[in-house]
C-alpha cells in the first residue's frame, strides 16, 4: 500500500472560535472533576474512619492549596453541568441554530459563573465555613 | 510487507466494536450525576456543619446513604468514561495508551469501592 500523506486532525489547523473554547473547557473542568471525586471519596472514607481521622482530613481539605483546588471544583461543576445539559439537547437534535446555539453557549459560560459563586457560598455556609 | 492483510490490520479499531454503548454510557450517567450531583450541593449545604456527626447523621439515613452509593458508582463510572476518551485522544503510542488506560480504570475502581465502603460503614453505625 502506498502511503499518502493523512488528513490532519480539525483541531490542527481550525480557526479558534468560542465553539472549541466552550469544548476544550469541558474536557478540562471533567479531568478537574475527576479529581474532585478522589477528594469526595477522601472526604468520606476519612468520616468512615472515625472523629480523629475525620478532623485531620478536615485540617488538609481546609488548607488553603486544597481551598484552591476545591473553588476549582466548584467552579468546573457548574460549568460542566450547565454545558452537558446543553450537550444533552445537541444530541437531542435541538440547539443548532448557529445564533441559538451561540447564545446558549454564552448562558453557560455566564451561569457557570454565578452559579459557582452560589453553590460556594451556599456549601460553605452549610459546612459552617470550615471547609 | 506482511501476512496480514490491510483490511485485517484496520478491523476492530475505532468506534466500530462498542462505541455506542460508551456513548449511551456517558449520556446516561451524564443524566443521573446531573441529579445526583445537587442532591450532594444541596446535601452539603444543609448539613449544619462540616463536624463528624453531622456526616455521620446525614449518612445514617437510608435514602441519604442509598443516593451516596449511586453518587459514588455513578461519577467514577462517568469519569473513567470521560478519561477514557481524553486518553484515547492524546496518547498516541498504542502501548502508553492501554498502560494509562489501564491505570485510570483500576485506580477509579480502587476509588469506588472505598467511596461505597466508607458510605456502608457510615450506614451501618460501624463509624459513629
Amino acid at each position: 500500500m502506498a502511503q499518502r500523506a493523512r488528513p490532519l486532525s480539525p483541531f490542527l489547523h481550525y480557526r479558534w472560535q468560542y465553539t472549541n473554547t466552550l469544548s476544550i473547557l469541558h474536557r478540562i473542568t471533567g479531568v478537574v472533576l475527576s479529581l474532585g471525586f478522589l477528594l469526595l471519596v477522601y472526604w468520606m472514607a476519612a468520616a468512615a474512619a472515625g472523629p480523629e481521622r475525620y478532623a485531620a482530613a478536615l485540617d488538609t481539605l481546609g488548607s488553603p492549596l486544597a481551598q484552591l483546588v476545591l473553588i476549582g471544583v466548584t467552579f468546573s461543576f457548574c460549568y460542566h453541568l450547565l454545558n452537558g445539559v446543553r450537550h444533552l439537547f445537541f444530541d437531542l437534535g435541538h440547539g443548532f441554530e448557529l445564533k441559538t446555539a451561540r447564545a446558549s453557549g454564552w448562558a453557560v459560560a455566564i451561569g457557570a459563573m454565578l452559579l459557582g459563586v452560589v453553590v460556594w457560598v451556599a456549601v460553605r455556609a452549610g459546612l459552617g465555613g470550615g471547609a | 510487507m506482511s501476512l496480514r492483510s490491510p483490511l485485517r490490520r484496520v478491523t476492530g479499531l475505532g468506534s466500530a466494536k462498542g462505541g455506542a454503548s460508551h456513548w449511551y454510557a456517558q449520556r446516561i450517567t451524564a443524566v443521573a450525576l446531573a441529579l445526583l450531583g445537587l442532591w450532594l450541593v444541596i446535601s452539603l449545604a444543609t448539613m449544619g456543619g462540616a463536624a463528624h456527626e453531622r456526616v455521620v447523621a446525614w449518612l445514617a439515613s437510608p435514602v441519604a446513604a442509598a443516593f451516596a452509593v449511586l453518587l459514588v458508582i455513578t461519577a467514577a463510572w462517568h469519569a473513567v468514561l470521560g478519561l477514557q476518551v481524553v486518553v484515547e485522544d492524546y496518547v498516541g503510542d498504542k502501548g502508553t495508551r492501554v498502560g494509562v488506560l489501564l491505570v485510570v480504570k483500576f485506580a477509579f475502581a480502587v476509588a469506588a469501592v472505598i467511596g461505597v465502603l466508607a458510605v456502608l460503614r457510615i450506614a451501618f453505625g460501624v463509624a459513629a
